[in-house]
């Protein structure tokens, strides 16, 4: 069923649109035409989440800027996600919709290492970008939501890692939008070469109440024998719609690594699928979240075996309060041909309130004999035992499951590569717990 | 006089409307190690668990108090508090929680607010006090009983024993699953401990642990009383010869069916 929407922009926008960023003509083209898909493709349709009457298409895409900081400038709450006492060597912010403060080492520069915003890399990196964008991992015209925001995109970032280089400091983003009305369709491309490393950490920030639409679009490319590790704190305010789809690619040998956490308090839908192509490649993807207010969320994690001998993991943590309904998708996939795959998987939900909605559904889809698979999931309360064991040591009630909570959501916040992150999301958990 | 008292009274504890212990009374001083034995399913560890307040353990007749005060009043984490400490048979495993973090919190819970101990002195005592108990200093890094085996958890129970510095402390137990080397050194931290401002009460299946810590007097439970109680030379004659004689003396049927309803607890 597919019903024609009046989307709020068009063509003549879109090209004026492309034209003031002086972007090449394919980009153009790609825009125009994921504009004309649009209007006929249907939605998403998350599973158990009703969307229909989510605002996904009203909202105003003009372009704002936000002035260059010094890092001195910073308000208290951005500066929090770096240690004040070594500046990060690698970082980018993002205000609003351009860039406010970007550095990069020279020994990375150096080797060739691409850290720079989507627009820039557009001018400076074309072919690079052209061959890896929306192509191998996430396509136009998966849904209107792919090809919106393919049509309108307006931020984000693009990292290359040449061959053979080892980016040992990680590479660290803020996204940070204080504009309390504009969409946010960012896009974040993460290639690493063949034999390469790099971890890299984003952040979304956001305040606004007002509504809002984030419909964000990240592919993560790892060639033969790279490994990267992917960290994410995403933070979007209660008046905020996010659709959010992160996408990874292990070639041969590859690994690519999840940690995410996802503390929107709006609502959201989150897909974070992996496709290990390659033999031997392997993913852990590790995601918690805290739902709270009347916000539902769906988050899909999803990891398809092709190669032989490939492996997958999931975990999903989720602590639910008030009225919150969360939904847990946890899907292991393994293809034909791949023998000898794993695809193992955990889901986790803990209800604080009587009201608030926990789901989890585990599937396991099989289409190879020799491989190995399994799964778990619940939904459940605090265990009173757990608190007793505690309390029995003079830990009050409040404090005893303030404990397990964070000892429940510790899995990704343990993962996280940088300290000053870590702490920041504890404390995103904490503000959004108590 | 030193330390504190406990005094249990008349007790009378249920779980799920089945009445377990009718009726139990001892009085444990500061400076006196008390053993309680008997065999399976006679309510020893409802006793524990009922001192401590186990959530699924309901009083229903007599008093607890320590120092006068009234246990049953208080929340579990008051009892810890007020100086009352148990070690669990089956300690709970809290993944995401480093046993190291929750000592720390522990040992402040009953410092108070103000009062916290010192970082470093904390991390002194406690790589001290796991040296003393030979327990490999990783552990304290390790989610709190996640995957210890069962000589792992007894010994951690003991660790939070001797860091709490409790006024009166029950052992539930403490020495089933544990190998002889386990024993000894589980024995050596619950020996430490003695003074004059400590007192405790062991909770044991077998003798074996009380070659180790000898107690000062010996308590026999059997269908929810205690029965006997008498010196250190008790348990040794119920090692040497069984609970046959105490049975027959008291003139004791034996009900098999409350050590599934203990053990299922």
């Amino acid at each position: 069923m597919t019903v024609e929407t009046k989307l709020p922009y068009d063509k003549e926008y879109i090209e004026q649109f492309s034209q003031k960023r002086q972007e090449p003509e394919w980009m153009k083209q790609l825009r125009l035409q994921a504009m004309e898909q649009a209007k006929n493709l249907p939605m998403p349709e998350p599973d158990k989440t009703k969307i229909t009457k989510w605002n996904f298409t009203q909202f105003n895409h003009d372009f704002g800027t936000g002035e260059a900081v010094s890092l001195k400038e910073l308000p208290a709450e951005i500066k929090d996600y770096f240690d004040q006492e070594q500046l990060p060597e690698n970082l980018l912010i993002q205000r609003n919709q351009s860039v406010a403060f970007a550095s990069l080492s020279e020994d990375l520069k150096a080797k060739g290492v691409i850290f720079t915003d989507i627009f820039t890399a557009l001018k400076e990196h074309e072919n690079l970008v052209k061959r890896y964008y929306m192509k191998d991992a996430v396509s136009v015209d998966e849904h209107r939501l792919t090809a919106l925001h393919a049509a309108l995109m307006n931020g984000g970032v693009f990292v290359y890692v040449p061959k053979n280089v080892e980016v040992e400091v990680p590479l660290q983003v803020m996204f940070w939008n204080e504009n309390p009305e504009i969409a946010y369709f960012n896009h974040v491309l993460v290639v690493a070469d063949e034999n390469s490393s790099l971890t890299y950490v984003e952040n979304y920030i956001s305040h606004n109440d007002d509504e809002a639409v984030a419909n964000i679009v990240t592919e993560v490319i790892a060639h033969n024998n790279a490994k990267i590790s992917f960290g994410a704190v995403d933070n979007f305010a209660k008046g905020t719609t996010t659709y959010i789809n992160r996408r990874g690619i292990a070639y041969r040998d590859a690994t690519v690594d999840w940690a995410l956490g996802q503390m929107n308090d709006g609502n959201t839908i989150s897909e974070n699928i992996t496709n290990l192509l390659g033999d031997n490649s392997n993913s852990f993807a590790k995601t918690v979240t805290v739902g709270r207010g009347k916000q539902t969320q769906n988050i899909t994690a999803k990891i398809v075996n092709w190669g032989k001998n490939s492996e997958g993991n999931i975990l999903q943590h989720g602590v639910m309060k008030d009225q919150a309904t969360n939904i847990f998708n946890g899907i292991g996939r393994i293809e034909h041909g791949a023998s000898g795959a794993n695809a193992q998987q955990t889901s986790r939900v803990l209800m604080l309130s009587e009201r608030a909605r926990g789901d989890a559904n585990p599937i396991l889809l099989i289409e190879e004999d020799d491989v190995m698979a399994g799964h778990a999931a619940s939904v459940g309360r605090v265990d009173p035992l757990q608190l007793y064991y505690l309390m029995s040591r003079g830990i009050t009630k409040a404090e005893a499951e303030r404990l397990i909570i964070h000892g429940f959501l510790e899995p990704v916040v343990s993962q996280l590569p940088i300290e000053s992150v870590k702490k920041q999301l504890t404390q995103v958990i904490e503000r959004k717990v108590y | 006089m030193a330390g504190s008292t406990l005094e249990i009274k008349d007790l009378h504890v249920s779980i799920e409307d089945k009445e377990i212990l009718k009726g139990v009374n001892l009085t444990i001083k500061g400076g006196e190690f008390h053993a309680i034995m008997g065999p399976n399913g006679t309510g020893k560890s409802t006793l524990a668990s009922a001192i401590m307040g186990h959530p699924k353990y309901e009083v229903t007749q007599g008093s607890i108090l320590l120092d006068g005060e009234d246990v049953l009043e208080m929340e579990v984490d008051e009892r810890a508090r007020a100086g009352l400490f148990l070690a669990m048979q089956y300690p709970s495993e809290i993944s995401g929680v480093t046993t190291s973090d929750f000592l720390r919190s522990s040992i402040n819970a009953r410092r108070g607010e103000g009062n916290e101990i010192p970082l470093m002195k904390f991390i002194k005592e406690m790589d001290n006090t796991l040296d003393f108990l030979d327990i490999d200093k990783n552990m304290a890094q390790r989610y709190l009983n996640e995957g210890f085996s069962g000589g792992e958890k007894k010994r951690n129970e003991i660790l939070q024993l001797m860091l709490m510095k409790p006024e009166i402390a029950i052992l539930d137990e403490i020495d089933s699953g544990l190998d002889i080397d386990a024993l000894k050194v589980v024995s050596k931290g619950i020996n430490k401990m003695r003074n004059e401002n400590f007192g405790c009460l062991i909770i044991t299946h077998y003798q074996r642990l009380l070659n180790y810590v000898t107690p000062d007097y010996v308590h026999v439970m059997m269908q929810g009383k205690v029965v006997k109680s008498g010196g250190p030379e008790l348990a040794k004659r119920l090692e040497d010869e069984g609970y046959e004689w105490l049975r027959d003396e008291l003139g004791i049927e034996i009900v098999e069916d409350e050590e599934t309803a203990e053990q299922n607890a």
